[in-house]
């Protein structure tokens, strides 16, 4: 059998050659939690010899005590009993065990079942070679058999091995396994998946685990290790594609060496080869591939390498090498694929980091097309995403990036995102495809800019930005500010909630989804009017840190002021001139900022008015004394 | 021809240690003299070849290792021409802080877990290399490469970020840290196996030889120097020992063994998952000598 036994004295060496050329598969197993997961690791374990004796002991010794095995052993004990983390009640995690045959090692990323744990199975299928998937083979594929079969799908698993398990309890009958694999296969086939293979075992007697079954006689296929001994690596498939470098790291240790250091994640490489540098489109050709030992001939994906070119042409972190004759798409608009990995939901239109291969940039999420009912597979209208939520939308980045469609390329068509402020991985998405207005919108340079406009009007373009809470004054100081610009001979224009709410956003409600497009529409009409050379002053509730600093990135250095105009919550609910905070507790206002809705307070306002201790008009002044020390108007009297 | 395991692991792990150096200020590798720490050095070394890596190595010097390792720590830091800096717990060692007296547990968290975040805040590393594996510790499978760290160096299991892909996130605010561990995927087999391959010199307390030890409670400790203080009736005895695991000398108990060479090792290795008897003496002593780290919260 192929397992690790103890090699005779003489062949230690022989031995130990052998075993450094063992592959490596990682899978993932996954399944309804009571069908038999953690029984079938167990006895995968125990089959190929990875448990230690006083592990055994101390197993015999908990299936007496606990297990549901009588006298036998119950190797579901073995890992919920190592899972340490489940006793303390800590979120359940993937958890990634590792055993070895004489021709592999094996990583496996055991994924809890749940729903509720859908990111951590996508968590665990995005390093995955295969997946190995239970199912009871009395109740058949159930919902979350369904579901999880897409998920190792979508994430671009190739092959799957459906373990039908529990074949004893069902008399090792042929005819229930084949209903199984009829239905499973037609189901494969749904969502393209090609290989799948079935296989009758009882995790509990061992029956097809490693050996084959004396029980099941009409099953003449592979055993669950059988296949896992053979089945093909994802690197195999990676050797046929086109070659694929993202530049991790320029290497620079002296004037004459410059080495491009990364993983090659598709395709090889050969000295002499062309490669094209990208966004850039700059070609050269590869001089050496250099590594400790000396150079190399070849390198192959999956190796973590060190390239030098012919020519001096500009790369750096971010960029991708990839061959000449077959480059990667590049563009900055894109159909995705995204699942939600965080409490608090996705909100299209506010800005999150994108991070693909070696290359960081700034995103926004466009309207949702849709999200999937991961058990049905149905596609359903939605505004967001809530945690576990797998949905479709378009991306925009603030700069092109080289790619590949995931399909194609997990590493160079797979993303995370970022959470600006909290510096989170909030979601995963595959890229889908780039979308065609991409390749047909230029930004148009024109001769005339927002400096020369501005100039006619001798004044420097801007935006104040007033922030607060409902009732905290900034209207009435907006206001102000722009009466004493004027009569300074300034060309304003405010802003505020009267004159946006009923035109351009009309269609808005006040969800946090709809705040967020709110402030994305009032910050993209204010880029436009300081574009025009005007100063612009917004009076906004704006709640959100992460849309205030959307809005400040918008525009150029020092042409964003933020004005936090600072009125304690109660002294604003006692105004209540609009009598909005009395509808609000009485429920009858839902998404109330300060009731029922959070307020950001400003960590680094430009200018913080705290109107408990300034009247408007002061605070007017003082706005102006600033954008006078800022130089954005001359000197105020 | 795939890859075979151990270029898969040696790839992924130089691919971290790239990711940290591009995207962090300041990076430190946390150098214990111990084999893993061996062969993550050499895994750096490699990954910036031709040059050094961009980052000093930390030793965190309890005073209380084995003579053999501080002789090997000093030719090695000279041999590779990177920085090792040496922090000890001046503190703790003006109060005379021991294992003897103060028992591990207070020992390992003043001079250890202390020490280590001293030198960390000191010298303002926002990421520190550390040489844990999933496979040696429960908790330590489920923990991220990527482990990020609070102000106070603190990590919480429940908010660990989500790993997909090879897309590490290391964006932190002011003051937190990460903590990487790129032989995260190696188990010890591997880390013996690769040692093999790369020919990469250990500490020779590693393989068997004769060496004056005394049993307490049922573990064999090495009299390494004259500030071990011995029991009513301890007398050292010279056996033949080696160390699978390799820490404060007083709290690292040694194995009997004839293995002398890494293939003997090796050998050994395997043979004892078979041999209930010596299986339950090496298994012992592994989960007693990590249950300790994972005490000290030394990682």
């Amino acid at each position: 059998m192929a397992q690790d036994s103890a090699p005779v004295a003489s062949g230690i060496d022989g031995y130990l050659r052998a075993q450094q050329q063992k592959s490596l598969l990682r899978f993932i197993t996954c399944g309804s939690v009571d069908d038999g997961k953690s029984t079938l690791i167990g006895r995968l374990l125990y089959e190929s010899n990875q448990l230690f004796e006083d592990q055994l002991a101390a197993l015999a010794a908990d299936s007496k005590k606990m297990g549901t095995q009588g006298e036998a052993l119950d190797f579901a004990l073995l890992l919920d009993g190592l899972t340490a983390e489940r006793e303390q009640g800590i979120t359940i995690d993937v958890a990634y065990r590792f055993f070895a045959t004489e021709r592999r090692k094996y990583i496996v990323a055991d994924t809890p079942g749940h729903e509720q744990y859908t990111r951590n199975m996508v968590t665990g299928a995005s390093t995955a070679d295969a997946a190995v998937l239970i199912v009871d083979a009395r109740k058949g594929a159930l919902t979350q058999t369904r579901r999880h079969c897409y998920i190792a799908g979508l994430l671009g698993i190739r092959h799957i091995l459906v373990a039908v398990n529990k074949m004893d309890l069902i008399d090792h009958a042929e005819s229930p396994f084949r209903a199984i694999v009829a239905e499973l296969t037609v189901f494969a086939q749904k969502i393209g998946i090609d290989d799948v293979t079935f296989v009758p075992v009882s995790a509990l007697h061992g029956d097809n685990v490693v050996a084959p079954s004396a029980n099941m006689p009409w099953y003449r296929g592979p055993t669950l290790l059988g296949w896992l001994e053979t089945v093909a690596v994802d690197d195999t498939r990676l050797e046929h594609a086109p070659f694929r470098l993202p530049v991790q790291w320029v290497n620079r240790p002296h004037q004459e060496f410059r080495g491009f250091a990364g993983t090659v994640v598709g395709g090889s490489i050969r000295t002499g080869d062309r490669v094209r540098a990208q966004p850039s489109g700059r070609e050269s050709s590869v001089a050496r591939i250099v590594t400790a030992d000396g150079d190399l001939e070849q390198a192959v994906a999956g190796q973590s390498i060190t390239l030098t070119l012919a020519d001096e042409i500009d790369v750096s972190r971010g960029d991708m090498l990839s061959a000449a004759s077959a480059p990667a798409e590049v563009s900055d608009q894109f159909e995705a694929t995204v699942v939600w990995m965080t409490d608090e939901p996705l909100l299209p239109g506010r800005p999150y980091l994108l991070k693909i291969g070696a290359r960081t940039a700034n995103v926004q999420i466009g309207e949702l097309k849709y999200k999937v009912n991961v058990n049905s597979l149905e596609h359903v209208a939605a505004k967001t995403l809530a945690l576990n939520e797998i949905g479709v939308c378009n991306l925009s980045l603030d700069h092109p990036i080289a790619f590949d469609v995931y399909r194609d390329n997990r590493d160079t068509g797979g993303f995370i995102l970022i959470d600006r402020v909290s510096n989170n991985t909030v979601g995963a998405g595959l890229l889908d495809f780039a979308l065609r207005r991409a390749h047909n919108i230029h930004v148009q340079a024109l001769d005339l800019n927002k400096t020369l406009r501005a100039q006619m009007k001798g004044q420097r373009a801007c935006v104040l930005w007033l922030t607060g809470l409902s009732g905290a004054g900034k209207s009435t100081i907006a206001n102000l500010v722009e009466k004493k610009l004027h009569a300074l001979g300034r060309h304003t224009y405010l802003l505020d909630g009267d004159n946006v709410r009923h035109g351009l956003n009309k269609d808005l409600g006040f969800t946090d989804v709809d705040r967020v497009e709110n402030i994305r529409r009032v910050a993209e009409v204010a880029k436009l009017m300081v574009d025009a050379g005007l100063i612009v002053i917004t009076a906004f509730i704006s709640p959100f840190r992460a849309e205030r600093r959307m809005a400040r990135e918008l525009m150029d250095e020092g042409e964003f002021v933020e004005i936090f105009v600072d009125t304690p919550l109660a002294l604003a609910e006692q105004r209540d001139r609009k009598g909005l905070y009395r509808k609000a507790r009485r429920g009858e206002l839902k998404n109330f900022t300060g009731i029922d809705s959070p307020y950001e307070t400003p960590e680094h306002a430009d200018i913080r008015i705290e109107t408990t201790r300034l009247a408007a008009d002061a605070a007017a002044d003082l706005v102006l004394r600033e954008l006078a020390r800022r130089r954005i108007i001359g000197t105020v009297h | 021809m795939p890859l075979t395991h151990l270029q898969r692991l040696e790839a992924e792990s130089i691919h971290i240690m790239r990711e940290v150096v591009a995207e962090t200020d300041n990076p430190v590798m946390l150098y214990s003299i111990g084999k893993d720490s061996a062969v993550m050095l050499h895994l750096a070394l490699r990954a910036f070849f031709p040059a050094k890596p961009p980052f000093p190595l930390l030793h965190i010097d309890t005073t209380w290792k084995f003579r053999d390792m501080y002789e090997f720590r000093d030719r090695l830091a000279r041999e590779v021409g990177m920085k090792m800096i040496v922090h000890v717990n001046r503190e703790g060692l003006s109060q005379k802080v021991n294992p003897f007296t103060h028992g591990s547990a207070v020992y390992t968290d003043v001079m250890k877990t202390q020490a280590l975040r001293q030198a960390l805040d000191e010298h303002g590393f926002d990421a520190a290399f550390g040489g844990a594996r999933r496979d040696e510790e429960k908790s330590r499978a489920k923990e991220r490469i990527f482990s990020f760290r609070s102000a106070h160096h603190r990590w919480d299991p429940k908010t660990q970020r989500p790993e997909l892909w090879h897309l590490y996130n290391t964006r932190k605010h002011k003051g937190e840290s990460l903590r990487v561990f790129p032989l995260s995927n190696w188990t010890e087999l591997d880390v013996w196996q690769y040692i093999l391959l790369r020919d990469i010199h250990i500490v020779p307390l590693y393989f068997a030889r004769e060496r004056p030890v005394v049993e307490r409670d049922g573990t064999l400790i090495m009299v390494d120097d004259e500030r071990m203080p011995l029991r009513e009736g301890e007398v050292p005895a010279m056996r033949k020992v080696r160390f699978r695991t390799l820490g404060c000398y007083p709290l690292t108990g040694a194995i009997e063994s004839d293995a002398e060479t890494l293939p003997q090792i090796i050998q050994e290795m395997l043979s004892t998952r078979m041999s209930e008897r010596q299986g339950r003496v090496i298994d012992f002593d592994v989960s007693a000598s990590m249950e300790k780290k994972k005490v000290e919260g030394y990682f």
